[in-house]
C-alpha cells in the first residue's frame, strides 16, 4: 500500500492575485464568477493563489477593476537546464505518481514558421489591385478533383459538362472550424459554431462525440466525425452531414486515444454519443477495424456507401514524421479530404509528454504533402485542409500560399468565444462555459453572441486577405493557393527553405 | 548565357490574320509594331509568322539558336538520334546595325520516325524532345517547333529584329509580333519573345502575378519550365487544356481568364453548371495579373485580356483581316480604313479563325 503523503503541497502556486481593498465595493461577482475555487469571502476577497489559473474570469466581471493577477514572485534559483516548469512537474509526479495532464495546444517555445515566413505584394510591374473597388474571390471547394473535364455537345449544339463531378463543399471563406467533441466542449459552444458556420458559409465539426438532435437543423455546414470510439455514429447523423470525416489522428495527441470522463457524461452526452449516463467515454488509440492502409480504403468506401456517394470523405491524421507518404496512402485509399494536423494543435485534454513532444509543425507537414501529392500528380485528387494553430488571417493566406486549400481553427474560435488559453480544459471548469458540462458555467455562453463573435472574426479574417490578394495583384483565392513563390523565409536555414518550397528574403524571382 | 531569373516586363503587342488564308508579307507587321518603339527598350523583339514553309508544310520546322558552334555540333547527333532531317539551312540574316552578337541560328525540317510513335502520338513526342532539348542540350534552344510557321526573335528593338531576320521575304497568313521592356538586361536571345511550342504562338504584354501556382499546375503534368518566363506559362496551358486534354478553345479561354463568381452566379442552370466546373478544377491554370495576350497558331489567331483588363488591347477589322494590338495607332498605321475597331471587354476572348484553304 502506498504510504499517505502530507496534505499539504510543496508545489508553489503559478499566479497571484492581487486585490485592491480600497477600491472592492464587495459586490462577490468575482466569487461567483471564479470556478476554480480561487476566490473566497472572508470579510473580504480573499484569493487562494495556488487555485488561480489566471482565466481572467473574475477581473472581466469586476466593476471596480480591482483585480490584477501576475506571476507568482517565486524565485527559483536560477538553471537553465533544471527549468521552474521542470522542477514543479518533478514535484507534481512525486505527489501524484500520474501521467502530467494538460489542455490546449503545445505551448513550448518551438519555431513558429508562419512568424518566419514573409508576403510579397506588386509594384510598378505589376498593379496592386483594391479591393474595396474590384471583386476579391474568395470561394473554395473541398473535395475530389478530376484532372481533366469532358464536354459533350447537346441537341442544339450547346456545349455541356459530360464529367460527372465527386461530391464537392462549398466554402465563402477558406476556414472551417476546428473538431470539438460535444462532452470535451459544452452544448452552447456546438451551437455559436453551428450557427456561425451557416451564417458565413463555412464548415463546423462535430469532433468525436456525435451531433446533438437540437443541431440537425445545421447539418448542412457540419462536418460530421468518425472516431476510433464510434460514438454517435448511426446512419441519419452520416446522412445528415455535408461531409464525413474519419479522424485517425489529432495534433495534440497523435497516436494515442481520447478519454472523456464518466462525470461529464449527462443525459443529453449520453444519448448524443450513445452511451449510458455516467460511464467514461473510452476512444481507443487506433481504430480496431483499421490497422493498415487497406483496412482505411474499406472504411472510407463503407462510409461513402452509406452516404450513397453524396458526401466527401476525409481523413484527418496528426502531422508525424513521415505523414506526406501516410498522406499519398490515404488520397490514393480514395478520401476525398486530407486534414492534417500539426503538433501546435489544440485539445480538452492530452498527457503533456505527447502534447509537447511528438509530431511537427503543420508547416512543414503542410508543404511536404503538398509537394509530394503534385509529384506523384494526384494532388487534384484530394483537398488538403491544415490545422494545428492558425492563429490570424496571415497564417491562413501562409498557408494557402504553402498549398492548402483551406484552414482550421479550434482555438482561434474559442479565444473568440472567450477562451483565455489557461489549458485547463481537461478539469471540467471551464470559468467561460466553453470546455465544461457543468450547467452554471455553460450557461454564462449565449449561442447568439457567442456565433455573432465567431462571425465577426470570420469576416474580419475575411477582409484581411482580400487585402492580402489585393496587395499580391491577384484577384482570386486559387491565384494564391500553393503559389509559394510569393513567400519568403527570413531566419531559415537551407533544409527548412527547400523543404517549405520557399526561397530566402532577398532572392528575386 | 542563358538566364534563370524571372524578368518582369512591359510590353507591346501586334497581330494580324487574313481568314481566309491569303499570305501577306512581313513588312507590314514590321510597320504596326515600330510605330510603338517606345513601349519596348530595345532588349527584346520578335515574331511569329504561319504559313511561311508552303513547300514543307508537313514536316516540323526547329527554328534554333546554338550559343556557338560547338552547341550545334552536340545538337547535330542528337537531331539525327531522335528524328528524320529532312533538311537544315542557315536562317538568313541581315547584318543590320542595332543587332549585337546573335547567337547560331539555324532551321531543321524534321519527320518523326514512325517507329518512335508506338506508344506515343508524334505531337507530344515532338513536345517531350523539344523539353528534352531546351534542358538537357547545353548551348541549344528551340525557338519554335511547329509546322509551316516559325518564331524569329532576338535581343534589340523589334523593327530592327525584323528586318535583321528579312522578314520581308518570308509571306504569311497569321504574323504576331512583340516588343518587350524588361526591368533588367537579359542579354539572351532566347529569353525574347514570341515563345513557340508546336504550332503554338505567343506573345504577351504583362506580368503574370499567378506565375507561381501555374508553373506548380504544369510541373503536375510533367512540363519543365526552363525559361522562367510567364510567356512559357501561357503556351504550356493551352498545350495541356486544348492540346493534350481536348478543351474547346472557348472553355479553355474561360479557364485562363475565368468569369467571376458573381457573374457565374447568374448564369443559367447549365453554363453555371460547365463555368463552376471549370473553376474548380482548373484553378490551377486561371491566369491572374495584369496580361493581354496574343495566341497563334495554326487554324487561328486568338486575343485575351485579363479578368479585369489591367493591360490594352484594341481589335480591328478590315474585310478579311483581323488585327489586334496594344494601341489602336499600331493598327491604323498599317490599316487606316478599319471596318470595325472596338476594345475587347475583360476576359472575352476575340477569336480569328482560318475559314480558307492556305493559298
Ligand atoms: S468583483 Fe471586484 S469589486 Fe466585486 S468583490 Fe470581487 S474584487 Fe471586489
Ligand atoms: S476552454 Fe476554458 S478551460 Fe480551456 S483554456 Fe479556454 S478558458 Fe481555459
Amino acid at each position: 500500500m502506498a504510504t499517505e503523503l502530507s496534505p499539504v503541497s510543496q508545489i508553489p502556486p503559478e499566479f497571484h492575485v492581487k486585490v485592491d481593498h480600497d477600491q472592492c465595493r464587495k459586490c462577490k461577482r468575482c466569487v461567483l464568477n471564479c470556478s476554480f475555487g480561487c476566490m473566497q469571502f472572508k470579510d473580504k476577497v480573499t484569493p487562494d493563489h495556488s487555485k488561480c489559473v489566471a482565466c481572467h474570469r473574475c477581473t472581466t466581471f469586476c466593476p471596480e477593476n480591482a483585480i490584477s493577477i501576475t506571476d507568482h514572485p517565486m524565485v527559483y534559483k536560477e538553471n537553465a537546464n533544471w527549468t521552474e516548469r521542470i522542477r514543479q512537474n518533478t514535484l507534481k509526479q512525486a505527489e501524484t505518481g500520474g501521467i502530467l495532464l494538460t489542455g490546449m495546444g503545445n505551448p513550448k517555445p518551438y519555431p513558429i514558421l508562419w512568424d518566419h515566413l514573409l508576403i510579397d505584394a506588386c509594384q510598378v510591374t505589376n498593379p496592386s489591385i483594391d479591393p474595396l473597388r474590384e471583386p476579391m474571390e474568395l470561394r473554395t471547394f473541398l473535395g475530389s478533383k478530376p484532372d481533366k473535364l469532358e464536354f459533350e455537345r447537346d441537341e442544339h449544339n450547346n456545349v455541356r459538362l459530360k464529367t460527372q463531378l465527386a461530391p464537392h463543399i462549398q466554402l465563402d471563406i477558406p476556414v472551417i472550424f476546428a473538431a470539438m467533441s460535444y462532452g470535451a466542449v459544452s452544448h452552447n459552444v456546438h451551437k455559436s459554431l453551428a450557427i456561425a458556420a451557416n451564417k458565413m458559409g463555412t464548415l463546423m465539426n462535430t469532433g468525436e462525440g456525435g451531433l446533438h438532435e437540437d443541431l440537425y437543423p445545421y447539418s448542412g455546414r457540419i462536418m460530421v466525425q468518425v472516431a476510433s470510439g464510434r460514438f454517435g455514429v448511426h446512419s441519419d447523423y452520416l446522412k445528415a452531414g455535408a461531409a464525413v470525416e474519419i479522424k485517425i489522428g489529432q495534433g495534440a495527441k497523435p497516436g494515442i486515444g481520447g478519454h472523456l470522463p464518466g462525470e461529464k457524461v449527462g443525459l443529453e452526452i449520453s444519448k448524443t454519443r450513445m452511451i449510458p449516463v455516467g460511464t467514461d467515454a473510452l476512444s481507443p488509440a487506433p481504430h480496431h477495424d483499421i490497422y493498415s492502409i487497406e483496412d482505411l480504403s474499406q472504411l472510407i468506401f463503407a462510409i461513402k456507401e452509406a452516404t450513397d456517394y453524396m458526401k466527401p470523405v476525409s481523413v484527418k491524421i496528426a502531422a508525424v514524421h513521415n505523414v506526406a507518404a501516410i498522406a499519398s496512402g490515404i488520397v490514393r485509399a480514395g478520401a476525398d479530404i486530407v486534414t492534417i494536423d500539426g503538433f501546435r494543435g489544440g485539445t480538452g485534454a492530452t498527457p503533456a509528454i505527447i502534447r509537447d513532444n511528438v509530431g511537427i509543425p503543420i508547416e512543414l507537414a503542410l508543404a511536404a504533402v503538398d509537394q509530394r501529392l503534385r509529384d506523384e500528380g494526384i494532388r487534384n485528387q484530394a483537398s488538403l485542409v491544415c490545422a494545428g494553430s492558425i492563429r490570424e488571417a496571415a497564417d491562413v493566406a501562409k498557408a494557402i500560399a504553402l498549398g492548402a486549400d483551406a484552414c482550421v481553427i479550434g482555438t482561434a474560435a474559442l479565444i473568440a468565444l472567450g477562451c483565455r488559453v489557461c489549458q485547463k480544459c481537461y478539469t471540467g471548469n471551464c470559468a467561460w462555459g466553453i470546455a465544461t458540462q457543468r450547467p452554471e458555467l455553460t450557461r454564462r455562453l449565449d449561442p447568439d453572441v457567442g456565433s455573432q463573435r465567431l462571425c465577426n472574426l470570420l469576416t474580419a479574417w475575411k477582409h484581411e486577405l482580400q487585402e492580402v490578394l489585393g496587395s499580391l495583384g491577384v484577384n482570386s483565392i486559387e491565384s494564391l493557393r500553393g503559389s509559394r513563390e510569393r513567400l519568403r523565409g527570413i531566419g531559415l536555414d537551407k533544409e527548412t527553405l527547400e523543404i517549405l518550397g520557399v526561397k530566402p528574403a532577398g532572392v528575386g524571382m | 548565357m542563358r538566364c534563370n531569373t524571372r524578368i518582369p516586363s512591359g510590353c507591346a503587342i501586334s497581330g494580324m490574320m487574313c481568314e481566309s488564308g491569303d499570305r501577306v508579307d512581313g513588312s507590314a507587321i514590321i510597320k504596326s509594331i515600330a510605330l510603338m518603339h517606345d513601349r519596348s527598350n530595345g532588349l527584346g523583339g520578335g515574331f511569329a509568322a504561319y504559313g511561311i514553309y508552303p513547300r514543307r508544310a508537313d514536316q516540323y520546322a526547329f527554328h534554333m539558336m546554338f550559343d556557338d558552334f560547338a552547341a550545334k555540333e552536340n545538337f547535330d547527333e542528337y537531331v539525327k538520334d531522335h528524328f528524320i532531317v529532312e533538311r537544315d539551312e542557315v536562317i538568313p540574316t541581315s547584318p543590320f546595325g542595332n543587332i549585337t552578337s546573335p547567337p547560331v541560328l539555324w532551321r531543321y525540317f524534321l519527320n518523326v520516325d514512325e517507329k518512335k510513335l508506338e506508344f506515343v502520338e508524334d505531337r507530344e513526342y515532338v513536345v517531350n524532345k523539344v523539353m528534352e532539348i531546351n534542358s538537357n542540350v547545353p548551348g541549344a534552344f528551340v525557338s519554335s517547333s511547329g509546322k509551316n510557321m516559325g518564331a524569329f526573335k532576338g535581343v534589340g528593338y523589334p523593327e530592327d529584329i525584323g528586318h535583321f531576320y528579312k522578314l520581308e521575304e518570308y509571306k504569311g497568313y497569321i504574323w504576331t509580333s512583340h516588343g518587350r521592356f524588361p526591368t533588367n538586361t537579359p542579354g539572351w536571345w532566347g529569353g525574347a519573345h514570341p515563345f513557340g511550342l508546336l504550332d503554338w504562338s505567343i506573345v504577351h504584354n504583362g506580368e503574370i502575378s499567378s506565375y507561381g501556382i501555374n508553373k506548380r499546375y504544369l510541373e503536375m503534368f510533367g512540363y519543365k519550365l526552363e525559361l522562367r518566363t510567364d510567356t512559357e506559362v501561357v503556351a504550356y496551358l493551352f498545350d495541356l487544356l486544348v492540346r493534350r486534354q481536348n478543351l474547346p478553345m472557348e472553355l479553355a479561354v474561360k479557364a485562363l481568364s475565368a468569369p467571376f463568381w458573381d457573374n457565374i452566379d447568374r448564369m443559367e442552370p447549365h453554363t453555371k453548371e460547365l463555368m463552376t466546373a471549370i473553376r474548380m478544377v482548373y484553378g490551377g491554370a486561371l491566369l491572374n495579373g495584369p496580361y493581354s495576350i496574343i495566341l497563334g497558331h495554326s487554324r487561328g489567331m486568338m486575343g485575351l485580356n485579363d479578368r479585369i483588363k489591367l493591360r490594352p488591347m484594341t481589335c480591328g477589322r478590315k474585310d478579311d483581316m483581323l488585327y489586334m494590338a496594344s494601341e489602336e495607332s499600331a493598327i491604323r498605321e498599317i490599316e487606316p480604313d478599319l471596318d470595325t475597331v472596338w476594345s475587347p471587354k475583360a476576359g472575352e476572348a476575340v477569336v480569328g479563325t482560318l475559314n480558307g484553304e492556305v493559298e
